[in-house]
């Protein structure tokens, strides 16, 4: 294992965040800030408790998974795409460095970065709603697993695409509804049950719903459902890249 | 052992194109090998084989006897490649790429070697500016200082002075030269004729995915070298008198000047018998000249012949 070089892999994206921390942690700051003044305070105070929990405080895991997701993808697809698209890929492909040790580096800085940011979103939200955590480690291991597999999601994507548009095609058409529909700000028990059994298909209200539950001690879906659903998705996550690894998928021809 | 040994590369792409087609190539440690040939004919494909930037379809390389597909990282270690194009991080600063390219290849961090490259590249002053902010050509030293951070054995510089000024060329020379004297091995592609002429131990030609020939630069010109005989007349001829038609002539526009072109190393160059039957044919001279044969001759030959 090139230690050193995953390290520095890891150590050089860690610095482009550092270096735009300002815009890095604002906008996802801002916005999440945003929502819990428009959902929580205002709209909040007309809708009922959700399962026994005030409407503010539902919806403050929902939004730390929602900017964690999106965070994780955006970072990790643009850290692989940008040396593919500026050629300073070949860098990587004449050093001495395996590709699990590429995935490693960029993998583990994509990971930190949105575990930075939704710890940052979780410090906000008690400005903002009381709020207690009932399972702190089982919260940790949720907010960090999602992290990776959403990371390693964003690698495949970064991987994939060819161009800037395609770069944000998946991210805008897919992931964003699917966390937006996937119990963020609702529990999908307010749905009606054909759309409750549709729900069921969306990955992420496994993710979102354990990660209430780590919460409130309440979910959509059982824990063990969740827990196994994040790590299938982790596991499909792994096996593209493993196939990307064998084939040189897009990268080395 | 030769540092570099190519055996029988081939390489397909996904389109079919067949970019190389069963190479064989032995580059000696300490030598500088010019790798000449035209737009499209198999340079890059070969570096970037050896490299590990793409994977041989079939055939052996090895890099100091480490094969670049099993033993890819104990290989890698050995090699510098700095690639054709500009392929630069734009808002890094020169410091931290040249240690980023260090730290890929398992090294520690090396403050002091990293300003001796920076330095011996004239590019120390420029340390702490954004990759962004440099000239041309100094970029292209930015990829040569990264490309030296682990201090390779074998240094492949893909095209180096292709775009840049005659100054910075032979400032890379110089740089090259300094290389080698280290003990660095250099294989540098090119299709400027006289940067491989100027500073190559050794030449070889490669056209359409095969290697044409691999020789001594010096031996290569010595044996294939042409030399032409402008004999440059005291009055202008039309016409070349009909004794003279067994010879390979071409007379100047201006009718002033006869060019002969002859083989060097043949058993009877010819040019006795032609100042003899000049003289009989009653014209008079006035000055004569030879010519070697540049390497670009010998190169368009090659090539125009395959």
């Amino acid at each position: 294992m090139n230690v050193n070089a995953v390290l520095t892999m890891y150590r050089h994206e860690m610095s482009r965040f550092f270096r735009t921390l300002a815009q890095s942690l604002i906008s996802p700051v801002l916005s999440t800030s945003l929502y819990f003044v428009v959902f929580g305070a205002a709209i909040g105070r007309s809708i009922d408790n959700v399962d026994g929990i005030t409407y503010a405080a539902f919806i403050v895991p929902g939004l730390i998974m929602l900017s964690v997701m999106t965070q994780a993808v955006s970072n990790a697809s643009f850290g692989i795409y940008f040396p593919k698209f500026i050629g300073t890929i070949y860098e990587h492909l004449s050093a001495p460095v395996s590709f699990f040790e590429i995935v490693v580096g960029y993998v583990g800085a994509a990971a930190t970065k949105s575990l930075f940011i939704g710890t940052i979103i979780l410090g906000t939200a008690f400005f903002f709603v009381d709020l207690q955590i009932t399972y702190p480690l089982a919260m940790v291991a949720f907010l960090v697993l999602t992290c990776i597999s959403f990371s390693l999601m964003g690698f495949i994507i970064g991987i994939w695409a060819d161009n800037f548009e395609q770069l944000q095609l998946v991210p805008l058409l897919v992931i964003t509804p699917l966390v937006f529909l996937g119990g963020s700000f609702y529990s999908i028990s307010m749905l009606p049950p054909v759309w409750q059994t549709v729900s069921l298909f969306n990955p992420v209200v496994y993710l979102v719903s354990g990660f209430r539950w780590s919460f409130f001690g309440a979910a959509d879906v059982p824990i063990g459902l969740s827990l196994l659903a994040i790590t299938v998705f982790t596991g499909i996550c792994i096996g593209v890249i493993w196939w990307i690894f064998k084939t040189g998928y897009r990268i080395r021809s | 052992m030769p540092i570099v040994s190519v055996q029988n590369a081939k390489k397909t792409y996904g389109s079919g194109f067949e970019a190389l087609k069963g190479v064989n190539l032995d580059i000696e440690t300490g030598e500088i090998l010019a790798l000449l040939g035209p737009n499209g004919a198999g340079k890059t494909t070969l570096i970037s084989t050896i490299c590990g930037i793409t994977q041989p379809t079939s055939g052996k390389i090895t890099v100091d006897g480490h094969d670049v597909v099993a033993d890819y990282r104990a290989a890698r270690r050995v090699i510098g490649l700095v690639p054709q194009e500009l392929h630069l991080e734009p808002f890094s600063p020169v410091r931290a790429t040249v240690s980023f390219s260090r730290g890929m290849f398992g090294l520690p961090k090396d403050p002091k070697l990293v300003e001796r490259i920076l330095r011996q590249l004239s590019l120390w002053d420029k340390r702490d500016a954004a990759v962004k902010e440099l000239s041309g050509g100094m970029k292209r030293r930015v990829l040569i200082a990264k490309a030296l951070a682990h201090e390779p054995r074998v240094l492949f510089l893909d095209e180096p002075t292709a775009g840049v000024d005659v100054e910075l060329r032979r400032d890379m020379w110089r740089v090259v030269d300094d290389l080698k004297a280290q003990g660095v091995t250099i294989i540098l592609t090119t299709h400027y004729i006289e940067e491989a002429e100027a500073i190559a131990d050794r030449v070889a030609v490669i056209n359409q995915g095969e290697i044409l020939l691999v020789e001594d630069k010096t031996k290569l010109m010595a044996q294939m070298g042409k030399k032409k005989l402008r004999v440059e007349l005291a009055s202008p001829v039309t016409e070349l008198p009909d004794s003279l038609g067994g010879y390979d002539l071409e007379i100047s526009k201006d009718g002033t000047a006869i060019t002969y072109s002859y083989d060097a190393k043949g058993e009877g160059t010819g040019i006795t018998q032609l100042l003899m039957e000049l003289a009989s044919a009653g014209l008079v001279l006035q000055d004569l000249k030879t010519q070697q044969s540049s390497l670009e001759d010998i190169f368009v030959d090659l090539v125009s012949a395959q």
